[in-house]
């Protein structure tokens, strides 16, 4: 009898993921072309969480735009904080004193552990590695404990000022940092336990979205993204800020580029983070925590501006007419924030209010890329190139 | 290579192109024509000796009432290998509002060029996709514009109003509880 071939009926199919989708790390929006389980193309949608934040700073003082910065990446605020306020600085031409330099590392590498070990525990979990989440969590809870002590609030800090840090570090708190830097290493090892050597991990990894060195240059990647791929790029090498010049660290690096690659240079960033912090504490400072300036910047304590005539003038002059006007000119500073370099470029036209400012922020650049990634792969596969990009969609749409 | 003797470079390279150089802050911007943008960015891509390889930042500026040439497009530029940085300024005036894209030197240029043109209006020619990026495709306007409130436009987004429609329509499959 004669064989007869029956054609398979196939079309491709569009499927709409996200915007509430839990695993696209909020509210990212891809719209996937599927042959079968192969993502024939990845169409990314940002916005949702548009705020205009380069808006707003324009009609608002530089002293006023600093909470703004803190709800850009909302889980390293800290460390936006600082990009901010370095920059500002950097317009003025002034410069923090030694001890808030040494104080503002410190709490940049706290902020790089708390939102790495967001990253580890998203990461792991989308993957199917409950356990790691529930274990890295007990330390975020730690580091934001200590953010606490610290200034008094655990997310949006608005820690860091133009010229200096707000309060000082009590003993205390430089106490309990130094147990965590001492404690948190071998809380590391306990994660890597639980999935370096797992076989799930390392084929749901390993060799998945690769990107190359050139091309990862090409489509401007930074941070640990950029890393994996082998490039050896960190602004707090190559444009040392704060107190980064003075400390020693490494720059771990990956080779393949893949997922895996990725998440090595973040665990090991983590150990590198505990080390910096540990040499900031040995090494901290004596001295003032706020420039000689300060009061042309930023507010005076309260107790003094209802007791100090002076304080109260200048009081009076920042809110009503902002910071000293600043010179005509533009500048871009740049930062190594967790996710990677976050720029901060303002156009100042001689007033105390930023003509522009432009974010750079490292999550839309790296949103920009995953078609890059997940295109010829599984679906499956897609959930793991959202989660090694480390995006967080609040600085995406800014 | 110090940052003014790149911008020496360029002028040498194309000296009817740029319309001037400014230092502030050790950092240093070279204002150009749009005419010949691509080019001056492949140049700068290419040149073993400046090796622009990476693009850190692509913005739109507006400086309405300001300066004779309303817009401008700034280009960050950082070589990974000579380690030095330049910022490119290219000049886009308000009756055309358009300028080459970039896409084809950075890979990375195409969401931020995007951006530029979602907030600003400022057209990318040549660019593979050119779609408003964070606002709904049927916005009307550019919000970042000097001349665009900031407290929102003056009429209703079309779209909400069908959001809102749809929300209506769906209600019958609402959870009840």
């Amino acid at each position: 009898m004669e064989r007869v071939e029956k054609p398979l009926q196939t079309r491709e199919l569009t499927v709409s993921m996200g915007p509430q989708h839990p695993s696209t790390h909020g509210v990212l929006r891809l719209v996937l072309e599927l042959d079968g389980e192969t993502v024939m193309k990845c169409t990314p949608y940002v916005g949702y969480l548009h705020r205009g934040t380069e808006k707003l700073a324009e009609g608002m003082t530089y002293l006023q735009a600093l909470p703004l910065t803190d709800r850009l990446d909302y889980i390293s605020s800290m460390a936006n904080n600082v990009g901010y306020c370095l920059a500002v600085e950097r317009l003025f031409g002034i410069e923090a004193p030694e001890r808030a330099r040494f104080i503002r590392t410190m709490v940049c590498e706290m902020t790089r552990i708390s939102s790495h070990i967001i990253w580890i525990a998203t990461h792991a979990l989308d993957l199917g590695a409950m356990t790691v989440f529930l274990y890295s969590f007990r330390e975020r809870e730690w580091i934001l404990d200590l953010f606490e002590m610290l200034c008094g609030a655990r997310l949006t800090v608005s820690y860091p000022r133009i010229g200096g840090v707000r309060n000082d570090v009590s003993p205390e708190f430089l106490d309990s940092l130094y147990t965590f830097t001492e404690e948190f290493p071998k809380r590391i090892e306990e994660y890597e336990t639980l999935i370096d050597k797992n076989r799930i991990w390392l084929r749901r990894t390993k060799g998945i979205g690769v990107i190359s060195a050139e091309e990862a240059i090409n489509w401007g990647l930074s941070g640990p993204v950029l890393r994996g791929s082998g490039v050896n790029y960190d602004v707090r090498k190559r444009f040392p800020y704060d107190a980064y010049d003075r400390v020693e660290f490494d720059v771990p690096l990956g080779r393949n580029g893949d997922v895996y690659d990725r998440y090595r240079c973040r665990m090991e960033e983590m150990r590198q983070s505990a080390r910096i912090i540990r040499q900031c504490i040995e090494q901290l400072p004596a001295g003032p925590i706020m420039t000689p300036d300060a009061p042309k910047f930023t507010l005076p304590p309260k107790e003094k501006v209802l007791a100090d005539m002076e304080s109260m003038i200048h009081h009076f002059v920042l809110i009503t007419k902002g910071p000293m006007a600043a010179p005509e000119g533009e500048i871009y500073v740049a930062t190594e924030v967790p996710k990677g370099e976050l720029g901060f470029y303002i156009v100042s036209d001689g007033t105390g209010k930023p003509y522009r400012m432009r974010v750079r922020a490292p999550s839309f650049v790296h949103a920009s890329v995953l078609p890059k990634l997940c295109e010829g792969g599984l679906v499956a596969d897609v959930i793991a190139n959202i989660g090694t990009i480390d995006i967080v969609l609040g600085e995406c749409d800014r | 290579m110090e940052p003014l003797e790149i911008a020496e470079r360029i002028r040498e390279r194309f000296p009817e192109e740029v319309r001037g150089v400014v230092e502030f802050r050790g950092q240093v911007s070279v204002l150009i024509r749009k005419e010949r943008l691509l080019e001056i960015c492949r140049f700068l891509h290419d040149e073993p000796a400046l090796a622009f390889d990476y693009l850190k930042d692509l913005c739109g500026v507006d400086y309405l009432g300001r300066r004779p040439v309303r817009f401008e497009v700034v280009y960050t530029l950082y070589s990974m290998k000579h380690r030095h940085m330049v910022r490119l300024k290219a000049e886009v005036g308000e009756d055309d509002p358009s300028v080459e894209s970039v896409v084809p030197v950075w890979a990375g240029a195409n969401w931020h060029e995007r951006e530029c043109y979602d907030m600003f209006g400022i057209v990318f020619n040549n660019h593979p996709d050119l779609r408003r990026i964070l606002m709904p495709e049927d916005w009307e306007g550019y919000p970042m514009r000097k001349d665009y409130p900031a407290e929102g436009p003056e009429k209703e987004w079309q779209g909400f109003r069908k959001v809102l429609e749809k929300a209506e329509r769906l209600k019958e499959f609402t959870w009840k509880g």
